[in-house]
């Protein structure tokens, strides 16, 4: 009986232990969401509807697609995926510009004394104060959402690689030049890994500034998207319709978040694994 | 090999390190600078790689003056842990400058597998630096070094951040890999004893702005023993004559 007493007991302390860490993640959320729904119930107020309609609303509004689709509705395919595309698309551009650009300006020290007071007052405007000059010389199309997006998350993209490519331990550079690499392979074998940690976390900052920004530019002059059906069901006094756009868009800052960390843990597996060394050691 | 004549070296006017240096070093020698600390051993390591212009003098390296890095120049520098990439696996690493260099992808595999060999390495080419402690990072760095074939090898304080046992293990390693790969080293250390062990020839400079005070000539025999030649009358009377001569303040 010993053995197979160890081996029930070690299996429910490893049941047991799996619970505690998923009751520790995620309880407090549940906890909310309980607490909500019961508010709401008996409050019955239709300005807050539970979350349990707003579940059953969202379901209807972009799951009731053919399954050829994979259930997803029309609505999907007029204003999430729209705004998904508008959102990565001015992240993309952010990432296209502020990286080789902040490459650039972080390696060279006149050029950043240069442009630097400059980029400080830029990214002092607020993105959403150039909505109308955006609208006046690109139109309302997707091409100002995708500008006003890119423009306003280009910031932190933009500081941290200059930063990060300013702050390179020269004894890496010494070494590379002591074994003769060619500017362009000192370039893209120190400085550009080198760098990483800092870009890295600048994308993430400006992934979510994007989000921010995607709503905003739909909230103005625009016919879809997520952040249109947002203020057009308010219009229209869709609540429930409102609070899905709201929670939709909770659920794809929370995974595109989620995604981007999955991916940065795969590109900068070393980084963490040297601040765990010095951690510990 | 490597001729080092009246270097002089300021980084501010005030602020001279080295006044006049001159020496040379014969190909296959194994030499070690000492000096007092602040006497300019790194710059002039610096100097003799390339990474650093002196304000005079000349250094030239087989016959040509030295202007930037020179080919078959290879270093190890104190701060393994810097000057090893933290995001290339030891194997990245040791082909890191071998990429550059016009040599096939076969002779590249070959070179690094070799050089890990020589470090007694073989087996944690996947691993990552930071996974290895500091003595290994240190033979990682001279695999690099061996890997790129150099000419010269110029160490700076290779040994002063590892252990002691370690640090005897790296300088018979030095010794070995100079019989192996028939490579001629200029390293600079703080620690007399290591000079004279190891070397076939100890630069003594004094305190800056520093000249060269006495060339030793070290006739020691070889294979040496950590132990054995450490107690040899020999060795210790090298040993005093330099030791005596950094801690003398050198007035004139």
């Amino acid at each position: 009986m010993s053995t197979e007493g160890i081996e029930v007991h070690r299996l429910k302390s490893h049941v047991l232990s799996a619970i505690q860490s998923f009751v520790v993640r995620y309880g407090l959320g549940m906890a909310l969401v309980i607490l909500w729904e019961y508010a709401a119930r008996q409050a019955g107020s239709i300005f807050f509807p539970p979350p349990s309609e707003i579940l059953h609303r969202a379901a209807a509004l972009w799951l009731s697609g053919p399954p050829g689709r994979l259930f997803l509705s029309d609505s999907v395919f007029q204003d999430v995926l729209p705004s998904l595309l508008r959102l990565l698309g001015g992240w993309v551009l952010a990432v296209a510009v502020g990286v080789p650009l902040g490459i650039l300006i972080g390696r060279s020290r006149h050029l950043s004394d240069f442009v630097n007071p400059t980029l400080q007052f830029l990214r002092a405007i607020p993105g959403p104060a150039l909505i109308p000059v955006f609208i006046i010389l690109l139109g309302t199309e997707s091409t100002m959402r995708v500008t006003l997006i890119a423009f306003g998350s280009v910031w932190p993209i933009l500081l941290n690689t200059i930063e990060g490519t300013r702050t390179i331990d020269p004894l890496q550079l010494d070494t590379a030049q002591a074994f003769r690499l060619p500017r362009y392979a000192r370039l893209w074998r120190i400085v550009l890994p080198a760098a990483m940690p800092k870009i890295f976390a600048g994308m993430r900052v400006s992934l979510s500034l994007a989000v921010i920004l995607m709503v905003v530019s739909e909230l103005v002059a625009s016919t879809n998207g997520i952040g249109y059906r947002i203020q057009n069901a308010q219009i229209m006094f869709l609540l429930t319709d409102m609070w899905c756009g709201i929670v939709l868009l909770a659920l794809l800052g929370y995974t595109l978040n989620w995604l981007f960390l999955k991916f940065e843990d795969r590109a900068l597996g070393w980084h963490r694994g040297v601040r765990g060394r010095t951690a510990t050691s | 090999m490597l001729a080092v004549k009246n270097l002089h070296h300021a980084y501010t006017q005030e602020q001279v390190v080295t006044a006049s240096v001159s020496f040379d070093v014969q190909a296959g020698e194994i030499v070690s600078i000492v000096g007092p600390s602040g006497c300019g051993k790194t710059t002039l390591l610096k100097a003799l790689a390339g990474l650093l212009k002196p304000t005079g003098g000349t250094i030239r390296f087989q016959g040509k003056v030295v202007q930037g890095v020179p080919d078959g120049l290879a270093m190890v520098f104190q701060e393994y842990g810097r000057s090893l990439l933290p995001w290339a696996t030891v194997n990245g690493n040791i082909e890191l400058p071998l990429r550059y260099q016009p040599i096939s992808p076969d002779e590249c595999r070959r070179r690094v597998a070799e050089s890990l060999q020589a470090v007694d390495l073989s087996g944690f080419g996947e691993r990552y630096p930071w996974q290895l402690s500091g003595g290994m990072q240190q033979r990682v760095a001279i695999a690099r070094a061996l890997a790129y074939q150099p000419k010269l090898l110029l160490m700076d304080e290779p040994f002063a951040s590892v252990d002691a046992q370690t640090r005897a293990d790296l300088e018979d390693l030095v010794a070995a890999v100079r019989d192996q790969f028939g490579i001629t080293i200029v390293l600079v250390t703080h620690d007399i004893d290591e000079s004279v062990y190891l070397s076939d020839r100890v630069i003594v400079l004094s305190r800056p702005p520093s000249t060269v005070l006495a060339q030793i000539d070290i006739d020691l025999s070889r294979p040496r023993d950590q132990i054995k030649t450490k107690a040899m009358r020999q060795f210790v009377e090298k040993r005093t004559a330099i030791a005596q001569m950094i801690k003398r303040p050198i007035t004139g």
